[in-house]
């Protein structure tokens, strides 16, 4: 008490009347950003604004700083953040710590900071994170001895490069060679009639050999590219060409440890600490899937071990101090691919994108356009397939038609292949359906069906004691269109009629409820759950959608084009990235049906991969709410919910909305 | 159980549905179809062209026909009945106290789910626009610009 008196009573100079500003500052940002709520009286731990790795304060420094107030017991320096945690040994060498060190300024790579501390009730151990690996990912530890090394190293020698063997250039980022064939940066794909004559240098075969009997590879790569790194130079995050190359990747460095950044299109990120004459061997899902990339700077966050440790990077956060880089070269072996890829990731395939990917429609004709070709005739082509994996009803929307007195007339709108028109015998149901090959299995399974379009059909107004419309109305590319078919869907009711309507849901996870069509995904069930720093926050679409646009588009010199809105291909079975997205459908089933299927539809979204022809389907998928909009005029809505990763409402017709004909007719 | 009959150019099959699993399309269906041909304001009803009409038995429900009943849109249906000969001398206009007659209400379910469309097309009263009907399917679908 008396202390803290004297404290407040003594006249302060104007630098401490700054600093006191200062500090209150830095515990706010602590509290605001951070959640560190710091407390005014004396503890063990303090938090040190400004000490951190991520402003560029290395543990050796601070520690040395910190020494000078007592024993210290322990130092937690987590990556990227500009404050440190200290714990001392007895609340009174913290108190002298404080006194004799809050304002210290330092010099540190070229800049001065200065370190404001602040008192923590304790220091929160659960901030450390733990980390996998990327699937398919592993860094191999002194793959090559010292001496092979430097071999390596002598036969790139950058300045005994004269002759046309290999091609060289100086990119924005750092200097790179290529044997065997040339990458070629605008198109990020090779030549592959056109080998460079030489293959690879001969001092690769010994290294190579190994990964061969060591299992690592299957066949020889055949194409080299060396990338040369100054201390603060890198690569912009990209995905491998999947046409481009095989599966796996192998690259080796030499010469200086670095950090490579790899990314999850869901915004997951791990760092992995890639040491000197270490082998990063990247298969399966690190290879098609997450992107990776190193961010040019001049230091890394590496664990203090100096063992050479390779690994992820953010396992233990009190253990990370900062190493200055120095000139990396890395050996990137790759085997030319001479087929389509046909991995499981067509949303980052470039062999799997649509003959011409669409984009967004503008005016009206372009949306006819796009769903004639990415709805109506791909549900035209699959049909048989489809209907064989519709069968059973989803049990919320069985209860409504359940609850439909005997005798009502109901109407299924965009019925497929008509499951829910027998649920309730005691109903006449009838179905519609944009295709004419589904309506003709509505019809052989004993159901009443004709084929019109969602947007106008040709039944009388208020006919109809209810209305379904399971999982069509996502398929109109456009806001007006998507509200058409429900106020066209609602002339149909009489008043006092009820509707159901179901859309796929942007939101596949609810209340940490992962829908049926995430959890049937067996790929990636476990790289789902595990658990890593994100860079963004998860539910932000635009800057998914950024994401995954850099996925696609970015380029490996770092110069990605931005184009019209274009719509991606979704990868099944994973959240979605966007609102609106094409999603594939790989036929299976008859041969020769299928052969039939890919001559006869040129200008259907169809491309052959190993397996059968893949579709590709536009959806729209609706945020929380966003149905609810749509319904309006003329309707209650009597309930809205989530149900299986759908947006589902039940509306009840409240009173009559002249439409178009109407008005004419009863002129 | 088969039984073929040749009413003027209408092919008429008759069948027990435990057979021929196979629905076309019902009158009742026809009775809520309507042209939407654009700028067409007499669009209802459509006129029946058949070359192949099946009678498909069906189990006779009389309280599902009675309730059926007042949805309808009555002159169309007894006029649709007789251009495919199944008008059985139903009334033109709706008797009162049908609930009741039986055998009145067998004359319905008759031509409402029982009498079906195999072949024909369905053409706008206005326009003069046919819609196909093929296999039991109508296809009422309009070009982009109808
Ligand atoms: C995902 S399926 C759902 C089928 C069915 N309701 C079910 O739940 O199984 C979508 C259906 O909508 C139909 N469809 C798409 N666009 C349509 C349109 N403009 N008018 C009518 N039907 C359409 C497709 O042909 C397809 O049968
Ligand atoms: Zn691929």
């Amino acid at each position: 008490m008396e202390s803290s008196m004297d404290y407040t009573n003594v006249r302060r100079t104007k630098e401490e009347k700054k600093m006191l500003r200062r500090q209150t500052k830095a515990s706010h940002t602590l509290l605001k950003h951070e959640g560190i709520s710091t407390v005014s009286h004396p503890t063990k731990h303090l938090v040190v604004s400004n000490g951190g790795l991520g402003n560029g304060v290395s543990r050796e420094s601070l520690l040395e700083v910190l020494k000078e107030g007592g024993t210290v017991k322990s130092l937690l320096t987590p990556p990227t953040k500009p404050y440190a945690f200290v714990t001392y040994s007895s609340t009174q060498a913290s108190q002298n710590a404080f006194t004799l060190l809050n304002g210290r300024s330092l010099m540190y790579s070229d800049q001065s900071v200065t370190l404001y501390f602040s008192y923590v009730e304790r220091v929160d151990s659960e901030r450390t994170v733990s980390c996998a690996l990327p699937p398919g990912l592993s860094v191999l530890e002194d793959f090559v001895s010292i001496e092979e090394e430097l071999q390596l190293l002598k036969a790139v020698d950058w300045r005994l490069d004269t002759d046309d063997i290999t091609v060289h250039k100086a990119l924005k980022h750092r200097r790179v060679k290529h044997y065997g064939y040339e990458f070629r940066y605008d198109n990020n794909n090779v030549d592959k009639d056109k080998p460079l004559p030489g293959g690879l240098p001969v001092e690769c075969d010994a290294l190579l050999q190994r990964c061969l009997t060591d299992g690592h590879i299957s066949v020889l790569p055949d194409q080299l590219t060396v990338n040369q790194y100054q201390s603060g130079q890198g690569i912009p995050p990209h995905v491998d060409t999947h046409s481009a190359f095989e599966d796996p990747i192998l690259s080796l460095s030499l010469g200086a440890k670095t950090v490579m950044d790899f990314k999850h299109p869901d915004g997951r990120s791990v760092s992995v600490l890639l040491p000197e004459r270490s082998l990063l061997v990247m298969k399966g899902d690190s290879r098609y899937l997450w992107t990776h990339g190193i961010t040019p700077r001049k230091f890394d966050v590496v664990p203090v071990s100096e063992d050479g440790g390779s690994g992820v990077l953010t396992s233990d956060l009190s253990n990370l101090t900062l190493n200055r880089r120095g000139t990396r070269t890395s050996l990137t072996f790759r085997k030319i691919r001479h087929t389509p890829c046909n991995c499981i990731h067509p949303s980052v395939c470039d062999s799997q994108q649509p003959p011409a990917p669409p984009t967004m429609p503008v005016v009206e004709a372009d949306a006819c356009c796009l769903e004639a070709q990415y709805v109506h005739q791909v549900y035209e082509e699959i049909s048989s397939h489809f209907s064989s994996t519709r069968h059973s009803p989803w049990p919320q929307v069985r209860d409504f038609l359940l609850s439909l007195p005997p005798g009502a007339i109901l109407v299924d709108i965009g019925c497929g292949n008509g499951k829910y028109l027998g649920i309730n015998p005691e109903v006449m149901a009838v179905g519609c359906d944009r295709s004419a090959n589904l309506v003709q299995i509505c019809v052989e399974r004993g159901y009443e069906a004709f084929v019109s379009d969602a947007l106008s059909v040709p039944l009388r107004s208020g006919c109809c004691d209810a209305c379904i419309s399971i999982a069509v109305i996502h398929h109109f590319s456009t806001k007006e269109r998507r509200q058409s078919a429900i106020r066209e869907l609602i002339r149909l009711l009489k008043v006092g009629g009820r509707a159901l309507i179901y859309v796929w849901a942007m939101e596949q996870e609810y209340n940490k409820q992962k829908s049926k069509y995430l959890k049937e995904n067996k790929y990636e069930a476990n790289a789902v759950t595990t658990s890593c720093m994100k860079t963004t926050e998860e539910n932000n679409t635009n800057q998914q959608e950024e994401h995954i646009s850099s996925v696609i588009r970015n380029t490996e010199d770092g110069s990605g084009d931005v184009t019209a809105r274009r719509i991606h291909v979704h990868t099944n079975r994973t959240a979605f990235l966007s609102q609106d997205l094409l999603v594939p459908w790989h036929l299976k089933g008859n041969k020769d049906k299928n052969k039939e299927a890919a001559s006869c539809s040129t200008e259907v979204s169809v491309e052959q991969s190993s397996q059968g022809p893949v579709f590709h389907r536009y959806y729209h998928v609706f945020n929380q709410g966003e149905l609810e909009e749509l319904c309006v005029s003329g309707v209650k809505v009597l309930r809205s919910y989530h149900d299986q990763g759908n947006w589902c409402v039940e509306v009840e017709k409240t009173n009559h909305i002249p439409s178009e004909i109407d008005i004419a007719m009863e002129k | 159980m088969w039984l073929l009959c040749f009413c003027n150019p209408i092919l008429v099959i008759r069948c027990r549905n435990i057979l021929l699993h196979t629905v076309e399309m019902k009158l009742l269906t026809h009775n809520m179809l309507t042209s939407h041909v654009k700028g067409v304001t007499k669009g209802y009803p459509l006129n029946i062209k058949a070359t192949e009409v099946k009678v498909n038995e069906v189990d006779f429900n009389a309280q599902f026909v009675t309730r059926m009943i007042p949805k309808l849109e009555w002159g169309p249906l007894i006029q649709a009945a007789e251009v495919l000969g199944h008008s059985q001398d139903l009334p033109s206009t709706l008797i009162p106290n049908y609930e009741n007659d039986e055998d009145f209400l067998r004359k319905v379910h008759r031509i409402l789910l029982e009498v079906e469309v195999i072949e024909g097309s369905l053409q706008c009263p206005e326009s003069g626009r046919e819609f196909p009907i093929s296999k039991g399917v109508p296809n009422m679908l309009l070009n982009e610009d109808e």
